[in-house]
């Protein structure tokens, strides 16, 4: 693929991923957020993180297909960028709509709550890898290290499953599609592991 | 205090119960199959959801004593599409999409258990029982919002004394309707159908408990627990079993749905509590349901308010073991 189409590409790609902002802007200046507008803002800014986790994640099995699908990893840092996005404001949900700033009240709910607990590692995860997303920071850090730090991303889509399902009420399975779509992109890679060392090893038998 | 009706609905807006019955059957009749039956109901509730929602018949009310004074009722329209009701899914809108199916005409309610004789009630028959009353109520969900229901009814007492309970009878049980043609929820959700509640004697003897029949006037739509619930403003919502075919005076206190699922949670008294959270989120705010989200968060009371009336009930206990 030319450069030339993947920067339009890019260009329509980084306003399709702020459509669900768009949209709880254009309901919170509407007053159409439902009965519930806090959990709407929550729930929304939630899926939205964990969605493009997600999408960020299935780049390099999907990319794994074929030869010819190797430019989806251009991609890949502005939609992990917009799970860090996303996930920032499922925070400030939490910071301003629930603690109303109450920096105390925060830090016991950390301490105390096994979900928010998992809710923060979560995001600690995805500001960690955020700031170091530059391509100064792949430099400074040196390829092999960068890559090992931003297996976080996978850290990041675990803890965000956990978080789901320890506020979920017992006997409620919603999180399971979640779930299953993140096993299938974590099984995917051991599957290209096993694929890759069983390829080696040929290799190195035939030379 | 009178109940204040929304001016954005008319009556004639309101389609009877009796339309809204045999529109189902004219529907059902149309259809070749079922799933096309099926098929076109999902459709008509797409195109006019609030046909289904405001399938309701007026009711002759008068006023209460116990209704609370000083607040402001939640909108008919957040009342009946902002629901918990998991017979008919966990969304929030999914009973105002799928209670149409459960059929609420003909009803009875057994009683049995510790009493006289057992017996079984007229849906027609228990509205008659004593006259109706507007009571509004605060009502505040376990999962931390709140809303303000005008509802109508009359004190669950009145008709425990029609129901001649013995002295052996410490508790009372409430079974709700199990029907999953009817209640396509019960499949989707892991809990031990059909839904069962409970209250020592003395909480089901008081005046605030409510055997609850409509809302805003009306009969209840079947997503607010048609034809008869129980409303128990004083504690967590899901203590106010809904769509009631069952009552059961006990000896010992009864199974109840969700202390099953997670007894560390939800315990058998689930009084509203600020200061105890056993689940994962906090009890100290609440989300008044309504209210735009920066003005949304409300601090919660004890007894969601209903102390002066209820706390003796509880004198001597531990809230905090016995949440």
């Amino acid at each position: 693929m030319s450069n030339r189409v993947l920067v339009i590409l890019k260009f329509v790609a980084f306003p399709a991923c702020l459509i669900p902002f768009g949209v709880l802007i254009y309901e919170g200046f509407t007053n159409t957020l439902g009965p519930d507008p806090v959990a709407t803002i929550t729930h929304t800014t939630g899926f939205w993180t964990l969605y493009f986790l997600l999408i960020s994640l299935s780049i390099t099995p999907v990319r794994r297909l074929s030869s010819r699908l190797v430019w989806l990893i251009r991609f890949r840092r502005m939609l992990g960028l917009f799970a860090f996005f996303y996930g920032t404001l499922h925070l400030m949900t939490w910071v301003w709509l629930y603690s109303n700033f109450d920096v105390h009240a925060m830090l016991r709910d950390i301490a105390k709550r096994p979900f928010i607990t998992m809710g923060m590692t979560g995001w600690t995860c995805l500001l960690l890898l955020a700031a170091t997303s530059t391509a100064w920071s792949i430099r400074k850090l040196g390829g092999k290290r960068w890559t090992r730090l931003h297996r976080l991303a996978y850290v990041a889509a675990i803890a965000g499953i956990i978080h789901y399902w320890w506020l979920v009420k017992p006997g409620v399975h919603t999180p399971w599609k979640v779930t299953a779509i993140l096993a299938v992109l974590l099984l995917a890679r051991v599957a290209w592991q096993i694929k890759e060392a069983a390829r080696k090893r040929k290799v190195a038998v035939a030379a | 205090m009178l109940i204040r009706k929304p001016s954005d609905i008319s009556s004639s807006q309101i389609t009877s119960k009796s339309d809204y019955m045999n529109r189902r059957k004219f529907m059902a009749g149309a259809a070749a199959v079922g799933a096309a039956a099926l098929g076109a109901d999902l459709l008509k509730n797409v195109a006019s959801p609030r046909e289904a929602v405001h399938a309701t018949t007026k009711l002759t009310t008068v006023p209460s004593q116990y209704s609370t004074k000083g607040v402001t009722p939640t909108s008919f329209e957040d009342i009946t599409t902002y629901n918990n009701f998991y017979e008919f899914g966990t969304g929030k809108s999914d009973p105002s999409h799928n209670a149409w199916r459960l059929k609420t005409n003909p009803w009875t309610v057994k009683v049995d258990g510790e009493v006289k004789s057992k017996k079984e009630f007229d849906i027609d028959a228990l509205m008659k029982i004593h006259p109706l009353e507007d009571r509004i109520y605060r009502h505040r969900c376990v999962e931390a919002w709140s809303m303000v229901i005008p509802w109508v009814g009359y004190s669950l007492s009145e008709f425990i004394k029609q129901c001649e309970p013995l002295s052996s009878a410490k508790y009372v049980q409430f079974l709700s309707i199990d029907n999953p043609s009817e209640e396509p929820g019960i499949f989707q959700v892991n809990l031990d159908w059909p839904y069962s509640e409970g209250l020592r004697m003395d909480e089901a003897m008081h005046p605030l408990t409510l055997f609850t029949f409509g809302l805003y006037g009306q009969t209840l739509p079947n997503q607010d627990g048609a034809p008869v619930r129980i409303v128990l403003p004083w504690k967590y919502g899901y203590k106010s079993a809904k769509s009631l075919v069952h009552i059961r005076f006990v000896k010992h206190q009864p199974r109840t749905t969700w202390n099953e699922a997670s007894p560390s949670m939800y315990g058998f008294y689930s009084n509203v509590n600020p200061d105890v959270d056993t689940v994962p989120w906090s009890q100290k705010y609440e989300r008044v349901i309504g209210a735009p989200f920066w003005k949304a968060r409300q601090p919660t009371v004890l007894f969601n308010g209903y102390g002066d009336q209820v706390a003796d009930l509880y004198k001597g206990m531990n809230l905090r073991t016995n949440y």
